[in-house]
């Protein structure tokens, strides 16, 4: 009973749950030790919060018995990376620079889903300030895929897609700044999805690049993943980029099809770069999409090579400003000094990791005197180039098709010595959060080289999350993987 | 001011204004003087990790209305954006203001004085948040030899409009006229307490003095911790004296920044190097841009008060008074305010009530320590006092009582009068009774004027006055003396 | 276009307040070159017509209000300091930036 709970999925746990065939209490006590069995191995977990977790199924146990549910999903648990503000529990962003941080507010995405009765499980491993591509960044620990545990998981959001693929959470939350929902989720085999930007509030989710970072969700199928995403979209007054519109509704339609949809295979992305086992799963995809009904053509997006050029850019200005604010005044980490600037300094110094300074630095030279217009002005007007690049795709097409990651997961340690072979992870998936767009990683099967999992990559226009998610509903009941014995990973 | 064809000094003004909105620039956090230190606090103010700025539409509404009263342009396109560098009291190490594409640009204003009358050049008025108070501990209070500092982030976030001047103010006297006339408009706003003392009005100057005929502009000294209108002056004398005999002396000046000492009344370097602070601006990612619609603009224009200046035209024409009495009346929009109130209720002439303000009230006013429309006395209470004046019911000097009792009391004039019996007796045969008591205790007086001294007559009108206990009416007094003694 | 010397490092890291030790610097350098020689592709390009990218779906004007909300009660706001006195975040002396 325990595995069929574990491997469910959350759509169907609400199901039974609604029909008393199991309690709030059950499916947490199931999850919570599923995650303390799993997580010793794999690191996915900063902050483990069972009390709370059971003390939140009991209430929702309490509600559904006096016909009152918080909503569909009330009782079923979830998981946060470390990125998204609790209140009064622990929040580190995978840096020491906050450990022991407790914020007093919770973020807007963590209020929702706590109203709408999700138990939390605990806070989630990640690469530090959401910076990185494998989760080798934590200043804590690595996380490991669960699919063979030499290797990365995919970052920066490596402990909400590693859980999941266990099955320690039946869905979790993730950011997505430049690819982090979804190069991890192509890695680990689940559906991972960035909305477009500003349809989730980014309130109390501490932040790297501004104007690029996104929450969005990890789950195993695309409805779990179209409900989870459902609770937290929406205007929120806290967030001045935030869409002021009601969000469409994402499941109304979800199980509509895709005849006559035109999909665009970016030709760019479909070349050397990619590893054969991958270039064959994705093809194949593309093909049963054909028959599916849609119409699949190429298109070009010859500005991509410029995007990541702006994204390393524009990512890190932003976020040398954004960490500013760590410094040893008001929270977090304090290195003593004899001055605040010898304070700050070795606080700073000591409490950021090497990506992160690395990155701090890149983004202060990018704006300073003489080189902002070179730098970052220039970037910001590439971002333009290729958000009309993209619009004029969509002319075209529907939606576009790519791989999520021109690799399945590499080795531990096989990237570190070389930042810009890890900032190339990012190649396929940095063009739609520098023009805002949105995209889901649907798992499309095992390398038949390595037997990893491999994603596709559905990249929509800004709010057409709906077609989306019906073009992966379509794809993944069609392909039928993930449930599938092979769509456990043996750990 | 210093007057000579050698030198010329050219001064431009920072000012920084507090407004008086209800909450923060961009938190919902209260506003407010005083309180126990970061109680008025939350995450965006105190930079805390995740948490995000909304603009405060007030205080954009405030900067545009001062705007539009400097006669400026307002953007139709307007960005935030960021000013980076690291200090304590700063809760992100970056604050939240406006670089290139402020909300309003280009006005002007005219001010006037013995040196004739100058339009100053307004570059920009724009919006930013305040930063933290710090306390040095240690070292008497200032930076340079404290141990350690603590910080307080109730201020933190307030919303500060930055009015920047071009530098078309070349003396301390004309500094000074200005500060006082913007003060005059900010205050007619009502946008903020303008306080110079409480902080909520803040100037900074940057002078410079060079020889005439140079085309090359004299170092720029920047000279900052001017607490009040007098020390903007005080400080800018003393600068421009330091410039010129420097220049004269054959010395060069450079380029720093100087703070004023209130107590001795000259300026001393505060940074000497020639540093110019790299704040890799960038807009900001956490907000969007603004583009005021037009409607709002127009509602916001049609809001605004009548500007000083035409205040003053419109007092000294409609009311006929002089220079001197339209500065005092139009101090403040409040005083203009009560005396346009006043003046409506009097049918005679405006000036009498004028006088009555300036010459009697406002002593009421400063020994009490009070405002104009902190007193009793309503404006319409004081037309209805002049009005009995007018009819002979007290006397002029009497009113002067009067004028004390209502202070006191709040009470009609007519009251006051019935109350202490201050009614004017112009009954001629009880005035003729003291007459012929006065003439008959005073014989010696009562003889000079029958003498044709009439100059002692006014002793005589004294004495009945006295008797009378102020009550008769001079005149008739007058009449009836001369009458009986010449 | 900058090809980052010791002395922009050091100076970089002033302004971004990181203490970094000498082998960090070094090695900094090297990385940030790289780095920059790959973002230096951007410089080919001309968009002299071209606009920065503002918000993917186009918002203006997005204010609140200025109603008053609770503050944070002054205990949660010096929670996590890592040095308090008398209510305030105690700071070891402020020097001037010298640049």
């Amino acid at each position: 009973m325990t595995a069929e709970l574990l491997w469910a999925g959350a759509t169907a746990l609400a199901g039974m749950l609604d029909r008393g065939e199991v309690s709030s209490v059950e499916v947490t006590e199931a999850f919570l030790a599923r995650s303390e069995e799993v997580d010793g191995t794999l690191g996915t977990y900063l902050e483990h919060t069972p009390d709370a977790a059971l003390a939140g199924a009991r209430a929702a146990d309490g509600r559904r018995a006096a016909g009152k549910p918080a909503g569909r999903f009330d009782g079923i648990p979830v998981a946060y990376k470390d990125i998204f503000c609790t209140d009064g529990v622990p929040t580190t962003a995978g840096s020491k620079i906050l450990e022991g941080f407790v914020p007093p507010y919770s973020a807007t995405v963590v209020e929702r889903c706590t109203r709408a009765g999700l138990p939390m499980l605990g806070k989630l491993n990640m690469d530090e300030f959401a910076m990185g591509s494998s989760n080798e960044n934590s200043a804590y620990k690595p996380v490991r895929n669960p699919w063979d545990t030499e290797r990365v998981p995919g970052g920066s959001s490596g402990g909400s897609a590693a859980i999941v693929a266990a099955a320690g959470a039946p869905w979790s939350w993730g950011t997505d700044t430049g690819g982090s929902i979804r190069q991890p989720a192509s890695l680990c085999g689940l559906v991972g999805v960035k909305p477009t930007y500003g349809l989730v509030s980014r309130y109390g989710i501490i932040a790297f690049a501004s104007s690029l970072d996104q929450a969005g969700p990890f789950a195993r199928t695309v409805e779990d993943a179209a409900a989870l995403l459902s609770l937290a979209a929406g205007p929120d007054a806290r967030d001045a980029t935030s869409i002021p519109a009601a969000p469409p509704n994402f499941l109304d339609e979800i199980d509509g099809g895709i005849k006559g949809m035109k999909i665009g295979i970016v030709k760019e992305f479909m070349g050397e770069g990619n590893d054969p086992g991958v270039r064959t799963r994705v093809e194949e995809a593309y093909t049963r999409l054909e028959k599916l009904g849609a119409t699949i053509e190429e298109v070009s997006l010859p500005s991509f090579e410029y995007g990541i050029s702006a994204y390393y850019l524009v990512a890190p200005a932003e976020c040398s400003a954004n960490l500013a604010r760590y410094d040893g005044v008001r929270y977090g980490l304090r290195v003593e000094g004899d001055d605040i600037i010898r304070m700050t300094s070795r606080t700073r110094a000591e409490g950021f990791g090497a990506e992160v300074k690395r990155r701090i630095m890149l983004g202060t030279y990018a704006l300073s005197a003489g080189y902002y217009d070179a730098y970052y002005g220039k970037a910001q007007k590439v971002r333009t180039l290729i958000a009309r690049e993209l619009e004029e795709i969509y002319e075209r097409v529907d939606l576009v098709a790519c791989p999520t990651s021109p690799t399945t997961a590499f080795r531990l340690g096989e990237r570190t010595d070389d930042p810009l072979a890890m900032y190339l992870s990012d190649v396929f998936t940095v063009a739609v959060n520098l023009a805002g767009n949105a995209a889901i990683n649907v798992p499309c099967g095992t390398s038949p080289d390595d037997g990893l999992p491999v994603g596709l990559q559905l990249i929509a226009p800004a709010l057409a999350e709906p077609l989306m998610f019906r073009a992966a509903y379509a794809f993944e009941g069609d392909l039928g993987w993930i449930n599938s014995r092979e769509a456990r990973p043996a750990l | 001011m210093i007057k000579d064809d050698l030198f010329e000094t050219t001064v431009g003004l920072e000012i920084h204004v507090e407004l008086a909105t209800a909450t923060k620039m961009f938190c919902s956090c209260e506003v407010a003087f005083g309180g126990d230190p970061n109680t008025r606090t939350c995450p965006v103010c105190l930079g805390m990790p995740g948490s995000l700025p909304v603009p405060n539409e007030k205080a954009v509404e405030y900067t545009m209305k001062i705007g539009l009263a400097l006669g400026c342009r307002i953007a139709e396109h307007s960005l935030f954006h960021r000013k980076n560098y690291f200090y304590p009291d700063m809760p992100k190490n970056y604050q939240i203001s406006q670089y290139d594409e402020p909300l309003c640009s280009g006005g002007a204003v005219s001010i006037s004085g013995e040196w004739g009358e100058t339009r100053v050049g307004i570059t920009r008025v724009h919006l930013e948040e305040d930063t933290g108070k710090s306390f040095h501990i240690g070292g008497g209070g200032r930076i340079a030899d404290s141990e350690y500092s603590l910080e307080d982030f109730n201020r933190a976030g307030t919303p500060l409009v930055e009015i920047v001047t071009e530098p078309d103010i070349h003396s301390a006297e004309e500094a000074r006229a200005f500060v006082t006339e913007l003060r005059s408009i900010l205050e007619g706003l009502g946008v903020s307490d303008v306080r110079m003392e409480e902080g909520s009005l803040r100037v900074d100057a940057n002078v410079s003095v060079r020889r005439i005929g140079e085309t090359e502009h004299g170092a720029k000294v920047e000279v900052k911790n001017m607490n009040s209108i007098r020390s903007v002056a005080r400080a800018l004398e003393y600068e421009e004296r330091r410039q010129r005999d420097a220049l004269s002396a054959g010395e060069s000046l450079v380029q720093e920044t100087r703070h004023f000492d209130e107590k001795s009344g000259t300026t001393s370097s505060m940074r000497t190097k020639e540093y110019a602070f790299d704040y890799r601006y960038f807009p900001e990612p956490d907000m969007v841009p603004f583009e005021p619609a037009a409607e709002w603009l127009e509602r916001v224009g049609a809001s605004l008060p009548e500007t000083p200046a035409a205040r003053r035209a419109r007092f000294a024409a409609d009311y006929g008074l002089g220079e001197k009495d339209v500065e005092v009346l139009t101090a403040t929009s409040r005083v203009a305010r009560w005396f346009d109130e006043a003046a409506a209720a009097y049918p005679g002439d405006a000036k009498k009530v004028a006088n009555w303000i300036i010459a009697d009230l406002y002593g009421l006013l400063n020994e009490a320590g009070i405002e104009l429309h902190e007193s009793k006395i309503a404006p319409p209470q004081l037309a209805a006092m002049i009005e009995l004046v007018d009819a002979g019911t007290i006397s002029g000097k009497q009113a002067k009582t009067v004028l004390g009792g209502m202070f006191e009391t709040g009470k009609d004039a007519d009251q006051v009068v019935e109350e202490r019996g201050l009614k004017q007796v112009s009954d001629e045969g009880a005035i003729e009774s003291f007459v012929d008591e006065v003439i008959a205790e005073n014989g010696d007086a009562a003889d000079k004027v029958r003498a044709g001294n009439t100059g002692t007559i006014g002793f005589l009108v004294g004495q009945v006055m006295k008797k009378s206990r102020g009550g008769a009416n001079p005149q008739m007094v007058n009449e009836l003396l001369r009458r009986k003694l010449t | 276009m900058g090809s980052l010397d010791r002395k922009t490092v050091d100076h970089v890291a002033r302004l971004a307040r990181l203490d970094l030790s000498e082998g960090e610097r070094e090695k900094m350098r090297l990385e940030l070159n790289n780095i920059l020689e790959h973002a230096e592709k951007i410089q080919a390009l001309d968009l002299d017509g071209v606009a920065p990218m503002a918000h993917s779906v186009p918002l203006v004007n997005r204010m609140r209000a200025d109603g008053v909300a609770p503050s944070l009660p002054q205990e949660k706001a010096l929670q996590n300091a890592p040095e308090v006195e008398d209510g305030r975040f105690r700071v070891p002396r402020i020097i001037e930036d010298e640049g």
